[in-house]
């Protein structure tokens, strides 16, 4: 049985992209072997874990219960995208300050469902900031330096209009 | 710090060592340009995949692989009996410093016999996972299911099948401490207590999950393992005995670890699979387990059932504690590091903050047909901590006396070391007293206590909770690994050189995982040199470059590894002095160097800088004269000389909210004071007890590998194993108490694990505080909902 393939052409980190792939193949496979993009991450590959977490049409989505034909004619922005853009410079400049991650591996999911409460930001509590990123697991740090720097960038951003 | 310390390079006005300093990996991280195994993919990778069985105990009566083979881009599909064939022999997980221990030699994919379900059985390599896993599908094993053993209490009754029928028994290890005369002092107190404890089977889940690339090449016969690892010198030496290669021609590099806590000190028969088809096919061979391998393959920890006795005058002073502890191992002994360490800790650290003399501790280890257990974070703390602290706990209420009160009674003076314990370990620079009066001003103890009264006047039900802790750190060579026999070092080493740019290359035998030990002994070599940091590049995670060592585990980098930087980065300092000596005509005692510049000391003017004495000691070297053989490097090794560890000590304080209706537990607040000696970064210090403390949290509340009666792990995935995540974690207030180690001229003791070993004990203090007017009490962990329900006769 050979692989079933189909055609797509979706846009990533703002570059055009065409590429054959197995219609079996989730989004961030795709992302990562095809790509090369290796910031996201997999950690369960069933929805839970959030590292793979990643934007499609403005919307952060986990990238391991996408397919990667279904991206077909999407936008979709990754962590290396949302780095070269600067959108999110002051969240990752925090997170390197508060030392919100350590072995990384839930980090780049982390900042890309942060950057939702920094599109718009309004004042939010500390524990709306834990529910906000209650989908993300991070082993690591235990959570309170992550929801620091959350909270300074929203802060900034508020101060400096 | 401890007034007795001598004042070293190390205490200069703004010294590199206790300053807060971030991590170059972070900024990786933060870009998503981190650099897992799994994101290295060399052309012709080769992806494994296993068939794995599916039952707790069985026979394996046939394979058959020929339809796998036919699929499309298989390469090779190799049964336990071929992978046999290419290794020097089966592992067997004892350590003779284990009196009488014993376990079942153990092939790293099963043969005859599955043992557990998870046990690798068949393993296919193919172009792409997805393909392997297509194959593996295709494979059929037959089985003839046998009986199994699952339940700890009765695996060592007589009705009871025995899983290796060669040993005898399901008895892996028994072992009895006792001091003084427990039943002469239980015979005299006032008050003696008794209670039973259990603790649910955990596993680490680090983020990333186990994975491996293997690579060989048979022109030099050179075997490149890059490998989610803590420990690459203890894998190079493993892997290398195991296939039978020589240990010179092994490189292993571990790359970014996305998260170990214990899980990557260990072998695996999948990744010695995995490896071996790498030499046979001479092609890279990736195996990344997924999430399902990790829960059924990763090792576990914790099942223990413990049950204690503590005696106390009725003043609340400690007479005599005595455990007995049933501990549930898996179906092998962990090769190298065992199966029994948890166990044996238990003995060793229960009641261990406190002066008491008569101490009997027993254990008994048995075989399981379930994923064998080991090391992980804290190794048996928490078990001992939760089981201590509470029996303190009860003493304290049945004595009228408030707990943090009898915990001052109690404790080891801070004026009293070195002394031995109750268990008989070396005890010395502790902090009890200082860390318990410290806690108390931090919580703001007794408006504290009036708050909970006001709030119990409203129907709300707040609990306080106390847990005092040791922590043994940085294990010495003459308890365990090296002493027992197994290829694990407990010394580590640093090699330090300076570059012709004035530049440092500091090369560590101690490993990263995010923790930043590459940060730290970057700042304890600049800080000894006299260099800028930016001007000192870490090397670590690579056995071609780094010189010998343990690698990370048990809380030592920086107590040992540290060490071998400091004493490593004095004797190249003195060499480059003694190299300006000649170049300036002075005295090398009369020089200091200050930020990469030689000066006369008590001066900054610069008199050379380091970039001259690189440029001169590599290229100008007629300049020097002949009795000046420089080599402009250094290399050091420390190990612990006589102590089994360094221990560390510390107290957890917790303010939890239960609902009586729901069986919710809300943690308000979290305190933790620790003795970590030297601090060397400030805010890595406090996320390691951060990260440590949440991690024990999730074991106390929510975490347990769930077995049915037929052996079949019933929670194999993140949505059914549950983890701490954000909205359930308190914000966690950390300080130091810093009384320098005297083992070391650093003075810095370990700090990874002190979170985690006293988190679950304060909660559950905590929890009974909160429900004790109830009349309820919670002695099982985790603590679910329905547990506390059930302690408050509700359901």
């Amino acid at each position: 049985m050979s692989e079933a393939t189909l055609e797509i052409s979706l846009t990533v980190n703002g570059e055009a992209v065409t590429k054959t792939v197995p219609v079996r193949q989730h989004l961030v496979d795709f992302l990562r072997t095809e790509l090369g993009l290796t910031g996201s991450h997999l950690g369960c590959e069933h929805g839970v874990c959030g590292a793979c977490s990643v934007r499609v049409d403005d919307a952060v989505v986990r990238g391991c219960l996408m397919l990667a034909v279904q991206a077909d004619g999407a936008e979709v922005v990754t962590v290396e995208g949302l780095t070269e853009t600067g959108e999110i410079a002051d969240l990752q400049k925090n997170f390197v300050e508060r030392n919100a991650m350590q072995c990384g591996y839930c980090t780049p999911g982390m900042l890309i469902t942060a950057s939702e409460l920094l599109r718009e930001p309004k004042p939010v509590s500390r524990e709306e900031i834990r529910g906000h990123l209650s989908g993300n697991f991070c082993r690591c740090t235990g959570y309170h330096a992550i929801v620091d720097a959350v909270e300074t960038t929203i802060n900034n951003r508020l101060e400096e209009g | 710090m401890n007034k007795e310390t001598p004042i070293t390079l190390l205490d200069k006005p703004n010294s590199y060592v206790g300053r807060t300093l971030s991590r170059d990996a972070a900024k990786r991280a933060v870009a998503g340009r981190g650099r897992y195994t799994d994101d290295i993919m060399p052309a012709r990778t080769l992806h494994a995949a296993f068939v794995r069985s599916p039952y707790g105990h069985a026979k394996i009566l046939s394979i058959d692989v020929d339809a796998a083979k036919q699929q499309p881009g298989v390469a090779l599909v190799m049964t336990g009996a071929e992978l046999a064939e290419m290794c020097t022999g089966p592992w067997v997980g004892t350590l003779v410093c284990f009196d009488g221990m014993k376990s079942e030699p153990q092939h790293p994919m099963a043969i005859d016999r599955a043992c557990w379900q998870g046990e690798p059985v068949v393993m296919v390599v193919a172009s792409s996972r997805a393909e392997a896993e297509d194959a593996a599908e295709l494979v059929t094993v037959e089985y003839e299911e046998l009986p199994v053993v699952i339940d700890k209490e009765t695996a060592l009754d007589k009705d009871t099948p025995v899983i290796h029928p060669n040993l005898g028994d399901n008895l892996a290890f028994e072992k009895t401490i006792e001091s003084g005369d427990v039943e002469k002092a239980v015979a005299d107190a006032d008050i003696v207590i008794e209670d039973t404890f259990t603790f649910g089977r955990h596993t680490a889940v680090s983020l990333e999950p186990r994975a491996l690339l293997a690579e060989y090449d048979p022109g030099t016969e050179r075997l490149t393992i890059h490998t989610s690892s803590q420990c690459p010198h203890m894998i190079q030496t493993v892997f290398a005995r195991t296939l039978g290669v020589p240990e010179h021609n092994v490189r292993i590099v571990a790359p970014d670890v996305g998260g170990s806590f214990g899980l990557k000190i260990h072998t695996f028969g999948d990744e010695v699979a995995a490896t071996a088809a790498a030499i046979k096919l001479a092609r890279p061979v990736k195996f990344v387990a997924d999430r399902l391998e990790s829960f059924a393959t990763d090792i576990h920890a914790r099942e223990n059932r413990v049950s204690g006795r503590i005696a106390v005058t009725k003043e609340g002073i400690i007479t005599s504690m005595d455990i007995d502890v049933r501990s549930g191992a898996g179906a092998y002994s962990q090769y190298p590091r065992t199966s029994v360490f948890e166990a044996n800790q238990i003995l060793n650290i229960t009641g261990g903050p406190y002066a008491h003399e008569n101490y009997r501790a027993k254990t008994q280890v048995v075989y399981l047909n379930k994923v064998p257990t080991s090391q992980y974070r804290a190794v048996g703390h928490p078990i001992g901590n939760s089981v201590g602290e509470s029996l303190v706990d009860q003493a304290a209420a049945a004595c009228g006396i408030d707990p943090m009160e009898i915990r001052r009674r109690n404790v080891m003076h801070d004026d009293s070391y070195p002394r031995v314990s109750a268990a008989g370990i070396e005890m010395r620079d502790l902090s009890h007293q200082q860390c318990l009066e410290t806690l108390v001003e931090r919580m703001g103890y007794d408006a504290l206590l009036e708050e909970q009264a006001e709030y119990r006047k409203k129907g709300i039900q707040r609990g306080i909770g106390i847990a005092a802790f040791i922590k043994g750190t940085a294990p010495g060579p003459a308890g365990y690994y090296g002493a027992g026999g197994a290829p694990i070092s407990s010394q580590d080493s640093c090699t330090i050189k300076l570059e012709p740019s004035g530049g440092v290359i500091c090369m560590v035998g101690v490993t990263d995982q995010g923790q930043g030990v590459d940060t730290v002994m970057g700042q304890i070599a600049a800080a000894t040199l006299g260099v800028p940091m930016e001007s000192v590049r870490v090397i670590e995670g690579d056995t071609d470059a780094v010189p010998y060592g343990g690698g990370t585990y048990a809380s030592r980098a920086t107590a040992i590894g540290g060490e071998a930087t400091y004493q490593a980065a004095m004797t190249l300092r003195a060499e480059i002095l003694e190299i300006a000596g000649v170049l300036l005509q002075a005295e090398p005692d009369t020089l200091d160097i200050v930020d990469g510049h030689v000066v006369d000391k008590g001066d900054t003017a610069s008199r050379i800088s380091l970039a001259e004495i690189g440029r001169i000691g590599h290229f100008q070297v007629a300049e020097l004269p002949n009795h000046i053989q420089h080599t402009l490097s250094a290399t050091h090794r420390f190990r612990l000389k006589d102590a089994l560890y360094i221990f560390t000590n510390g107290i957890q304080g917790a303010y939890v909210e239960v609902d009586t209706d729901t069986g919710f537990i809300k943690l308000l607040n979290h305190w933790v004071i620790e003795d970590c000696g030297r601090v060397i970064n400030p805010q890595l210090a406090d996320e390691q007890v951060r990260g440590g403390c949440v991690q024990g949290l999730g074991g106390a509340l929510y975490e347990e590998c769930v077995y049915d009666a037929a052996g079949q792990l019933q929670n194999a995935t993140l949505a059914d194993y549950l983890t701490p995540m954000a909205g359930e974690m308190p914000d966690i207030e950390v300080a130091h108490i810093q009384t320098h180690t005297g083992v070391s001229e650093l003075g810095a003791k370990g700090v990874g694990e002190s979170g985690t070993g006293a988190a679950p004990a304060v909660v559950m203090n905590a929890v009974n505080d909160a429900i004790r007017p109830f009349g309820g009490k919670v002695t099982a962990q985790p603590m679910s909902p329905e547990t506390i329900l059930k302690a408050l006769g509700k359901v």
